[in-house]
């Protein structure tokens, strides 16, 4: 078990950042935290990193306890916090080489680990760090964070504010990375991103949700979910919202997705319904539930 | 020890990259120097003065004749009335009014006592005083001289014995005032570019969220701390040489102390006020915050460390109080050593309390500093 969270609880006053969380990790599993802003990620990623200390509870990391193994705990991991952490005015060079030197290493010791990203950004290694570009430093910051060869990687929110192309790349060496035994943490508020993930936890207001492998928790999708789509998007949902059976309406995408009620639903019949109250071009389509949608569900609970 | 070579590496080139901060550190304090050193004087020179001349006699025109000699009066108005000399201080175009009473010489002949009418505008009460010392040496001056004419005139066999104190002014013979000053503006140089730049340092990790990367890794919390302040106790020694340079050139002011010993205590010193950043910066979440904190502490290390107004003039509490300024410490021994040679066993008082402080205030600013939040 490479991270053992066990009724870890926090607050802040009297706000409950993190109430009662457990979570498992597997040696190098790629795992998937995924929640709105707010709802605990970043919190629960300084206590793991020992940053932190919990009000209950216990954790460990790659074996160690964070309280009473914590400075063991530094030596393992890697963090890479939401907001890049770079000097802005020291080169890409001068950054990787500040890391790898107060982590007792040097770079040459751990090219191997770092090449495939590093090599992108290389030919501008020159180049101060407040220079590059979102996906560049984001890059940086992968390797900043890696430069060490940590067992266990912590990702907070690492693709928010980066151009789609480059999150893909991004989630590309996560995996890369997971094939060579790393354990990745990764938070994310991307609902797209949580199905590249070998299992992840839903959390919400400081307690999970869920916590399975993104198919499995599709599946658990308790009801048929229908794609509704029509002439006026805005009038669609006000009118769906009003009709007497429905059980949820979230907007997705350019269709509408629909749940209702009852067990034996006949779309022709809200077909009907939307037609008396002037809605045209109506479409109606049983489709696949999304993690959102599961999501959306168990946070309405 | 690599890893604290490589943090002092980092702040160095951070430091010389940062163009905006480059002259801040070495050029303004330099001018500050030169500025202050020349504008910040006690002396009280082109005071206006004017005069009512009830008398109108030869004594009379020699008196004046003694302040237009003085240099530090500017003799520009004749009042014919005391009337309009009254609305001329309140109006600010005189500082001093003298008053001679009608019959001054006739009095004077007679042996009588006369009174001198003197007017100060005492809204500065420091110069005020200053001012009062200048007039009243001049009367006096005066007085002597007559005294001995007087006596000649009336052939008179008996000498007057006059009793005359010669006051010799050791350290600074001349009392030039640079002498005094440039030491202790020297010593403000050095204290406020080492706090503020210390202070906010470690705030702007903070700030840029690097420090949160940084207590995540194994990094001891001494080796961080002495790589991010040895480049200021480095800075801090550049500048005292550099004033010290501009000391001797510019101003020429004596410098009979060992400069070794200067450098020794100095490099204790600003233990002191690196310690005293880092304090800051533990306890600031901004540059801002950092910044004003060092502000008020300065301020009132400045005023009270006995560089513009002298220590025991204070009240008893204020005195007591200045026992925990470092500012004061510095200024007396830059002052003692360069202006009176002293060697270290006369320094050793404070050079003790100095090295007390350094450990105190270091001491705790390692144990304020955290690597969790």
């Amino acid at each position: 078990m490479s991270i053992r969270i066990d009724h870890i609880s926090k607050s802040y006053g009297k706000v409950n950042a993190l109430d009662d969380i457990s979570i498992q990790v597997h040696q190098g599993e790629l795992f998937g935290l995924i929640g709105p802003d707010g709802a605990g990620k970043t919190t629960l990623f300084r206590i793991l990193t020992t940053l932190l200390l919990p009000d209950q509870g216990s954790a460990s990391v790659a074996g160690y306890d964070i309280i009473a193994d914590f400075k063991a705990i530094r030596k393992q991991v890697g963090y890479m916090p939401g907001r890049f952490s770079l000097y802005q005015d020291l080169t890409v060079e001068e950054n990787l080489r500040f890391f790898a030197t107060i982590f007792g290493t040097t770079i040459a010791e751990n090219y191997d680990l770092i090449r495939d990203i590093y090599v992108q950004i290389e030919p501008f290694k020159n180049r101060r760090a407040g220079k590059l570009s979102g996906g560049m430093k984001q890059k940086l910051a992968l390797s900043c964070a890696l430069i060490h060869k940590p067992k266990v990687l912590f990702l907070d929110e690492p693709t928010t504010g980066v151009d789609p192309v480059s999150r893909k790349e991004f989630w590309e060496m996560l995996k890369r990375l997971q094939d060579k035994g790393i354990t990745i943490l990764v938070s994310t508020p991307y609902m797209d991103e949580a199905a590249l993930c070998d299992r992840i936890a839903l959390i919400q207001d400081g307690r999970i949700l869920e916590i399975d492998t993104p198919k499995a928790i599709v599946e658990h999708y308790p009801k048929p979910i229908f794609d509704v789509g029509a002439h006026n998007t805005y009038l669609l949902i006000e009118k769906l919202n009003a009709y007497a059976h429905k059980h949820s309406v979230f907007p997705f995408g350019e269709y509408i997705h629909y749940t209702d009620q009852r067990d034996g639903f006949d779309p022709l019949e809200l077909r009907a319904y939307l037609k008396k109250e002037g809605l045209q071009n109506i479409h109606i389509e049983r489709t696949k539930a999304t993690i959102e949608d599961t999501f959306m569900e168990l946070a309405k609970q | 020890m690599r890893v604290i070579l490589y943090i002092i590496n980092k702040e160095f080139r951070q430091i010389f990259r940062n163009k905006g901060m480059l002259p801040i550190i070495f050029i303004l304090p330099l001018l500050q120097l030169v500025i202050l050193s020349n504008a910040a004087t006690y002396e009280i020179n082109n005071i206006s003065f004017g005069y009512v001349d009830n008398d109108r006699t030869h004594t009379s025109r020699a008196l004046i004749d003694k302040f237009r000699a003085s240099t530090f009066f500017d003799v520009s108005q004749v009042f014919p009335h005391p009337k309009e000399s009254d609305l001329a201080m309140l109006q600010g175009e005189v500082d001093v009014v003298l008053t001679i009473p009608e019959h001054f010489e006739r009095d004077l002949w007679k042996d009588k006592n006369i009174d001198l009418g003197v007017t100060i505008n005492a809204i500065d009460g420091a110069a005020a005083g200053v001012e009062n010392v200048y007039i009243t040496q001049i009367i006096k001056t005066f007085n002597k001289n007559l005294a001995v004419d007087m006596v000649q005139l009336s052939n008179n066999t008996v000498q007057p014995v006059l009793i005359e104190g010669i006051p010799l002014f050791w350290y600074n013979k001349t009392l030039n005032y640079k002498t005094f000053m440039v030491p202790g503006i020297l010593v403000l140089l050095v204290t406020m570019i080492t706090l503020f730049l210390s202070g906010m340092n470690i705030v702007r990790e903070k700030e840029i969220g690097t420090l949160e990367q940084i207590n995540v890794t194994p990094i001891k919390k001494h080796h961080f701390i002495i790589g991010k302040l040895f480049p200021f106790w480095v800075i801090g020694m550049g500048l005292l040489t550099i004033g010290l340079v501009l000391a001797k050139l510019i101003f020429a002011v004596p410098m009979l102390g060992s400069l070794t010993l200067m450098y020794f205590y100095t490099s204790i010193y600003i233990l002191v006020i690196l310690g005293m950043g880092l304090f800051i910066s533990n306890f600031t979440d901004t540059q801002q915050q950092a910044m004003f904190i060092a502000w008020f502490f300065v301020v009132i290390f400045i005023l009270m460390s006995g560089l513009f107004t002298p220590i025991e003039s204070m009240p008893k509490w204020a005195q007591f109080l200045t026992e925990l300024n470092p500012i004061k410490y510095f200024v007396e021994i830059m002052r003692m050593v360069m202006l009176k040679g002293s060697g270290l066993t006369d320094i050793l008082p404070q050079l003790l309390k100095t090295t007390l402080y350094a450990v105190i205030m270091n001491t705790m600013a390692v144990w304020s500093y955290k690597k969790i939040s």
